[in-house]
């Protein structure tokens, strides 16, 4: 086991070794961080714009190759370079990670819990109408895209606002900086509601599907009949017996879900007006701004390997067969 | 005869005649609704700016005048074929890559999978934000590549491990002691075997690649102008959608509907393939 885990973390580390400098190339030949300077009224001279972008490990004259070996040590001693506008890369970082954890943590869990809750629900009740409902709502949920679904709650919400009168739902950024105290918190929460609405809608729909079909399976499987058959009510048979066997595959993509959404959560940040790593993407692409292209590369990739080794985890912990071999 | 039973359960089932009825009148809208309507998508009608929808412009005018109704049926033209074109390179290439690397497994296998976990840890998104607003003046068929580069891995990993159990199977053996090259028997033997899987895969991959498509036009990194597709369009009408609401909705809803009948046809096809199917 140990050793399948060192081969396995060394075999990631040079995946996201490999993924960051090609990301880190990419970016550094195709973005032009030096049209930021120019074209600027009263004109910056050409010396100075220079010596700032030759600061940042910026400027286009010095060699793509040695832009990089700078790059490169910095990021090994943890050091993810500077902006284009000379701000610690790292900061700003820090920084968006929490605004995408505090859109994320509820968004994620309330998706997962409801859609498993829900597909659960319609495997028991399979092709009454309740199921075929839901199973008609799923799919067509799944059809919409996030940033349809996103605009469209924008403007539900400005329509009930209108008829109102006054700002009943918060539609663009994360709260309201005048506020204080516990009114700042429920701004808080109110600013929460329209885009983890529009993160959870999607989840829901998919794991609600899987969910009932792995349910199915193990509701006409031997061991929930013989639980039954021993006494056990439909209620215990159904919740510790089916529910908890058949949950291994929804709580593997619950990793692996969390761990890309912390980048992937792009629209629902840009549209909502979130400054979390989603919208960073966007905007260090827009603003010519390689060495945060390469920052959120290297931390996309470092998310995707980390999710996938956690849901490889909590199978191991979930499944016992699994745990055994 | 297998085709014959396909297409009888493809027949009978009410989820794949829905969606292939609403595909159909959607391309009928895409290419035939054109020439029904009274302006042409290049038009600029300069004495209605930003109109709502009524009798002379029936789903409305933007706010340089264009008909709304020629626009967003020009755009859907784009994404209809965007959506198939990648949904057909990105499922050939999972096919002939997963199939290779199962078949001749050693160090091709290992060469094949290990390009395949670098693509998946590479921020496609990212990656194609920056490579295709570069390639303006060039072809919108370099973005059709470019989306199909990023979408095949994980169906090739399916197909790789359906042909590690086919590579054993008699007819592939018989084959090869016959001293047939490796390549004719992945494109003869195998690839034809695994149809089923790949139909599907294909089926789901027009949606995706539709959604794909939409997503990275979104923030204009995808099709670029003069050229319009239905994300172009989705993202300058939801810039506008509190005051102008028909420049998003119509788009938006296309895009859905066209994305719900493509769903609708993989759920049905799935059905009438898979051969455990009792239907």
């Amino acid at each position: 086991m140990g050793a399948y885990l060192l081969k396995r973390l060394i075999s990631n580390v040079l995946l996201v070794a490999i993924a960051a400098s090609m990301a880190y190339f990419l970016a550094a030949t195709s973005l032009n961080p030096r049209a930021k300077y120019e074209g600027r009224q009263p004109p910056v001279a050409e010396a100075i714009v220079d010596a700032t972008l030759d600061d940042y490990n910026l400027n286009d004259k010095t060699p793509v190759f040695e832009r990089y070996v700078t790059w490169a040590s910095g990021v090994v001693t943890g050091d993810l370079g500077k902006t284009w506008d000379g701000k610690s890369v790292n900061d700003e970082m820090g920084r968006r990670i929490g605004v995408s954890l505090r859109l994320l943590l509820i968004g994620t869990i309330v998706g997962c819990v409801v859609g498993v809750t829900v597909g659960a629900y319609a495997a028991v009740k399979q092709y009454r109408l309740s199921d075929r409902v839901i199973g008609v709502s799923a799919f067509v949920i799944m059809a919409v895209p996030v940033f349809v679904l996103a605009t469209m709650l924008t403007l539900v919400a400005v329509g009930i606002n209108d008829t109102l009168g006054f700002t009943l739902l918060e539609y663009t950024g994360e709260y309201n900086p005048a506020l204080s105290g516990w009114d700042q918190f429920t701004n808080r929460l109110n600013h929460l509601i329209l885009p983890t609405i529009s993160l959870a809608l999607g989840q829901i729909a998919f794991y609600s599907r899987i969910q009932r079909n792995m349910m199915l399976d193990v509701l006409g499987q031997d061991f929930v009949r013989t639980a039954r058959a021993k006494g056990l009510s439909r209620r215990t048979a159904l919740f510790k017996h089916a529910l908890r066997t058949s949950l291994v595959p929804a709580a593997t993509y619950f990793a692996f879900a969390f761990g890309t959404l912390l980048t992937g959560a792009t629209f629902t940040e840009k549209i909502f007006g979130w400054h979390g790593m989603g919208a960073w993407l966007v905007d260090s692409i827009h603003s010519h701004d390689t060495n945060a292209v390469a920052a959120v590369s290297l931390f996309a990739a470092v998310c995707v390997l980390v999710a996938g080794f956690l849901s490889d985890l909590i199978v191991a912990a979930l499944d016992p067969r699994v745990r055994v071999s | 005869m297998r085709s014959k039973v396909t297409l009888a359960r493809l027949a009978r089932n009410p989820q794949a005649r829905y969606g292939l009825l609403a595909l159909v009148l959607l391309l009928a809208l895409a290419y035939i609704g054109p020439f029904l309507g009274p302006y042409d998508w290049t038009d600029k009608d300069f004495m209605a700016f930003l109109s709502p929808p009524s009798a002379d412009h029936w789903w409305g005018t933007t706010q340089i005048g264009q008909d709304v109704y020629a626009v967003t049926l020009r755009g859907m033209q784009k994404s209809i074929v965007i959506g198939f074109l990648v949904a057909l390179v990105s499922t050939g290439l999972a096919a002939l890559v997963g199939a290779a690397a199962g078949y001749f497994g050693g160090w091709v296998d290992k060469a094949l999978m290990w390009g395949a976990d670098l693509l998946l840890v590479l921020p496609s998104f990212l990656i194609i934000a920056i490579i295709s607003p570069r390639l303006k003046g060039g072809s919108w068929l370099w973005f059709v590549l470019l989306l199909a580069l990023f979408s095949w891995m994980i169906t090739s990993r399916v197909v790789r491990s359906m042909t590690l159990s086919l590579r054993e199977r008699e007819f592939v053996l018989a084959a090869r002691y016959m001293g047939i090259p490796g390549w004719k028997i992945i494109l003869r033997h195998i690839v034809p075997n695994l149809s089923s899987l790949l139909i599907i895969d294909a089926t789901i991959n027009v949606s995706g690649a539709i959604i794909g498509e939409a997503a990275l036009s979104f923030f204009g990194f995808g099709i670029q102008p003069p050229d319009v597709s239905l994300g172009t369009l989705i993202a300058a009408g939801s810039s506008k959608v509190t005051g102008y609401p028909w420049l998003f909705l119509f788009p938006a809803g296309l895009l859905v509907l066209l994305v719900l009948s493509v769903n609708l046809i993989g759920d049905g096809l799935r059905d009438a393939l898979d051969p455990g199917s009792t239907k």
